[in-house]
């Protein structure tokens, strides 16, 4: 019995082996740390626009960073698309990317793309403050993150510190105010009570059904908890904190092409095609995020991006969260 | 020998790769990592996490093997399927369950919970089998002699199942030890966690490697420390054919003991399984592609068939040498095999995309390299179940074939296999169910585009489109019902 099943198992092999070894050739090899729903239908408009066909691994950001980064110059990955910055500039890093070609990377603004053109972003998004209007009249909405430490917010605050963006959002933090004042304010945070969550859609949730007043998450969570259950049953709104303040971070998901891949050519396609008008549009309209090309406007509801929105830091320096998560472990946030 | 020695050295890849990607910055890098503060206190919750879900599994999993084998529960024979059903439902499918129904729920106690109840079947598959078969006139002549029936369970009884309590329990502690999933969603700071975080904070591969090896340092030491309570007792068949043992009277606790397996199933099962459906009917555009995800299906159940059936095969040399032979070396071989149980997915994913892409090329990201992969993480499995049969074929009926002229490979096939065969298929069983519910190595490793029922449910979530995950998340419960079922209900005669 088991030399039969082991027989079985044999021809089962070679079968699969043989079945499996039909992929690769002449298509695009992309890694995607950006979710399915969100990366295939862009892939399908590509190719019908190009005729080149593109095959997607789809991961975490970070997993695939690391895959890339084991792989070496032997990468199967022709574009690597990211998430975060943070992921991209660590691929950058370690000078696994060709520089984008000049009319796509000159398409994005210099904020959101890599100094040597690594890597560009192909579109934003921005922190905002998720609140419930029922609870919280717009007077009494804060400028700016720092005053979320005030007593008033006690209790009030809907927070996800395991999150990747929450962490860049402090790493950007860090980087424009530095060490001290980011330790009293995270101090301070942790004082006023705030209820976690394991992730920012858990939050916009939340607040949508009224169990916590506000959260800090991403602006898009909020226009697609309203695709999904309607505008009539969605009560939450979106805050933007002023101009520079960490609380408006913009950072972007972005694409970068390996610098060993042997399809240059058809790579630079893939990257020139996010940056045209159908692409953006797309995630404008679909994924609800920031479109990088001058021109394409917001989702409605959405105000368009601001060039002072944000605070300014090379996206690329997000990578790395050490520091920062020392510091949420330290003030007991994480 | 050889082959044991073989599978044991592919057993050890994840190994070579962690000392590798540690030792790159040298010696003070590592004194570093090891000896922040933190590194302690992380060693200490994961391994009170294990110790604590081990305990808490192997009370269940006993506990439920005695009511649905040995007393007259009600309906006890479908107690007995469903109560090894939750090894089919995955750790962070339960745990985004859990979590989607109380968002706050966070820290030791729900995750010590969740892992409970999911892991307690690894227990109480085999207890039930031993309990099954063995013999009662033990327990009988213990109570003629004048024991209690408490004194003869924990004198005659209890040390029966020791050996599949034991072997069920260090699969539980090394799970634990190695899982991901429902730790990171119920934010319970584990080793594993730190691991995954050090790969995301700064993308730098060494302080992960260099967690990894003290991971495994510890996980030898459990193997170790279990190797020495498995003691010398052999338990080869006894002659005569054992009876069925009378069934032990509940009385008036008998309906009141079905709570234990009802609740038990209905948190581990049910609750997942309705709040996926509850998403999908709370969701107004779920995308529900039938094709697609019967394909995934599909995907799922080659990958997992191919998998099971390597990895059996592999187990039964590695298995053999374990049963029949004391020496320093076999010793050393059975080890290897269930080191790497503890590491986490990635690092064993990661280890051999380092070495396929070296060493393979051409394989890398096709099927077999992801076969190997699944081989490499689910060895201590197969190897489990096998032991136990395989110390039911001493090797004197090998010899004594021999004697009678028969050739080495005709004895394996006419008389060992046989007795194994057992073992071979609850093995195989084992870890095609692991197989089909595995994350990371399958997003690393499998072809490009190669989609598992895992995977999108995995996607689904990540997009936060949770109608999406429903329909693969039920079916992957569904699918992996099958074997768990097979295993319960054929008495699972050899995971022991």
């Amino acid at each position: 019995m088991v030399s039969a099943l082991r027989r079985l198992g044999l021809a089962l092999l070679l079968l699969a082996t043989s079945l499996a070894g039909c992929s690769g050739g002449d298509r695009l090899t992309l890694y995607s740390g950006r979710a399915e729903v969100q990366v295939k239908p862009i892939l399908e408009m590509f190719e019908r626009a190009t005729g080149v066909k593109v095959s997607a691994r789809y991961g975490a950001s970070a997993e695939l960073a690391a895959q890339i980064a084991e792989e070496g110059s032997r990468t199967r990955a022709d574009v690597f698309w990211a998430q975060d910055a943070g992921a991209l500039g660590a691929v950058d890093k370690l000078g696994l990317f060709a520089p984008v070609p000049p009319p796509a990377a000159g398409a994005v603004d210099q904020k959101y793309r890599a100094p040597d053109n690594g890597w560009v972003g192909v579109s934003g998004r921005a922190r905002v403050i998720t609140y419930d209007p029922r609870k919280v009249p717009q007077a009494e909405l804060p400028a700016s993150v720092f005053d979320l430490t005030a007593p008033k917010w006690k209790g009030r605050i809907g927070l996800a510190p395991t999150n990747g963006s929450f962490q860049s959002f402090v790493t950007a933090m860090l980087l424009t105010v530095g060490e001290g004042r980011t330790r009293t304010w995270l101090s301070g945070i942790k004082a006023n009570d705030p209820k976690t969550y394991a992730s920012n859609d858990l939050i916009v949730r939340a607040i949508n059904e009224g169990q916590v007043d506000l959260g800090l998450v991403n602006h898009y969570y909020l226009f697609q908890l309203q695709s999904e259950i309607g505008p009539e049953r969605t009560v939450a709104r979106n805050h933007y904190t002023a101009g520079t303040d960490p609380g408006a971070l913009v950072n972007v998901a972005g694409v970068g092409i390996l610098k060993s891949s042997k399809k240059q050519a058809d790579a630079a396609r893939l990257v020139e095609y996010l940056l045209t008008e159908p692409a953006q549009r797309h995630f404008a309209q679909e994924n609800f995020e920031y479109p990088m090309l001058a021109g394409v406007p917001t989702a409605p509801g959405l105000p368009p991006l601001q060039p002072t929105q944000g605070p300014a830091i090379n996206l690329g320096d997000l990578a790395d969260l050490q520091h920062t998560l020392d510091l949420l472990r330290q003030t007991g946030l994480l | 020998m050889a082959l044991a020695g073989a599978v044991a050295a592919a057993a050890l890849l994840p190994v070579a790769y962690l000392l590798v990607r540690a030792g790159d910055g040298g010696w003070s890098a590592i004194a570093d990592t090891l000896f922040m503060a933190r590194t302690g206190r992380l060693l200490v919750r994961s391994l009170g996490l294990a110790a604590a879900v081990s305990v808490a599994s192997a009370a269940i999993g006993i506990a439920l093997a005695w009511l649905t084998v040995r007393c007259d529960l009600p309906g006890r024979r479908f107690w007995r399927v469903v109560a090894a059903l939750p090894l089919a439902v995955p750790s962070y499918v339960a745990a985004f369950a859990f979590v989607s129904n109380l968002p706050e729920l966070s820290g030791f106690l729900p995750t010590f919970a969740a892992l409970t109840l999911l892991s307690y079947p690894y227990v109480f598959l085999p207890v039930a089998a031993v309990l099954e078969r063995v013999d009662p006139a033990l327990e009988e002549a213990a109570r003629s002699l004048g024991d209690g029936p408490g004194t003869a369970f924990r004198r005659v009884t209890l040390r029966q199942i020791r050996p599949a309590a034991a072997t069920g329990s260090l699969l539980v502690c090394l799970y634990v030890l190695s899982d991901f999933g429902a730790v990171s969603i119920l934010r319970f700071d584990t080793f594993t966690r730190v691991i995954y975080e050090a790969y995301r904070s700064s993308f730098d591969r060494r302080p992960a490697a260099i967690l990894g090896c003290l991971l495994l340092v510890f996980t030898l030491g459990i193997l170790v420390a279990e190797a020495r309570t498995r003691g010398r007792a052999r338990y080869y068949a006894g002659r005569g054919t054992p009876r069925r043992p009378a069934l032990v009277p509940l009385g008036r606790w008998r309906w009141a003991a079905v709570a234990l397996p009802a609740g038990v199933a209905g948190l581990a099962i049910v609750v997942p399984l309705a709040t996926t459906v509850r998403w999908l009917a709370e969701s107004v555009q779920a995308d529900i592609d039938l094709t697609r995800v019967s394909a995934a299906g599909g995907s799922s159940v080659l990958a997992s068939v191919l998998g099971a059936v390597v990895t059996a095969a592999a187990a039964v040399p590695v298995a053999v040498l374990a049963a029949r032979s004391r020496s320093r070396i076999a010793g050393f071989i059975e080890r290897s095999a269930f080191v790497g149980h503890a590491l986490p997915g990635i690092v064993v994913a990661l280890s051999l995309v380092f070495f396929t892409v070296r060493f393979m090329n051409p394989l890398y990201q096709r099927l077999p390299v992801l076969v190997f992969a699944y081989v490499v993480l689910f060895l201590p499995l197969a190897v489990s179940s096998i032991y136990g049969s395989a110390l039911q074929a001493p090797p004197s009926l090998d010899e004594v074939a021999r004697s009678l002229g028969r050739r080495p490979l005709e004895v394996f096939r006419t008389i060992t296999a046989p007795l194994l065969a057992p073992g071979v298929a609850a093995g195989a069983a084992l870890v095609f169910l692991t197989c089909l519910k595995e994350l990371p190595a399958t997003l690393l490793l499998g072809p490009t585009g190669f989609e598992t029922l895992a995977t999108r449910v995995w996607s689904a979530t990540q997009a936060g489109a949770y109608g999406d995950a429903a329909l693969p998340a039920l079916l992957l419960v569904a699918v992996g019902a099958l074997p768990t079922w097979a295993l319960a209900r054929r008495g699972g005669e050899s995971l022991s």
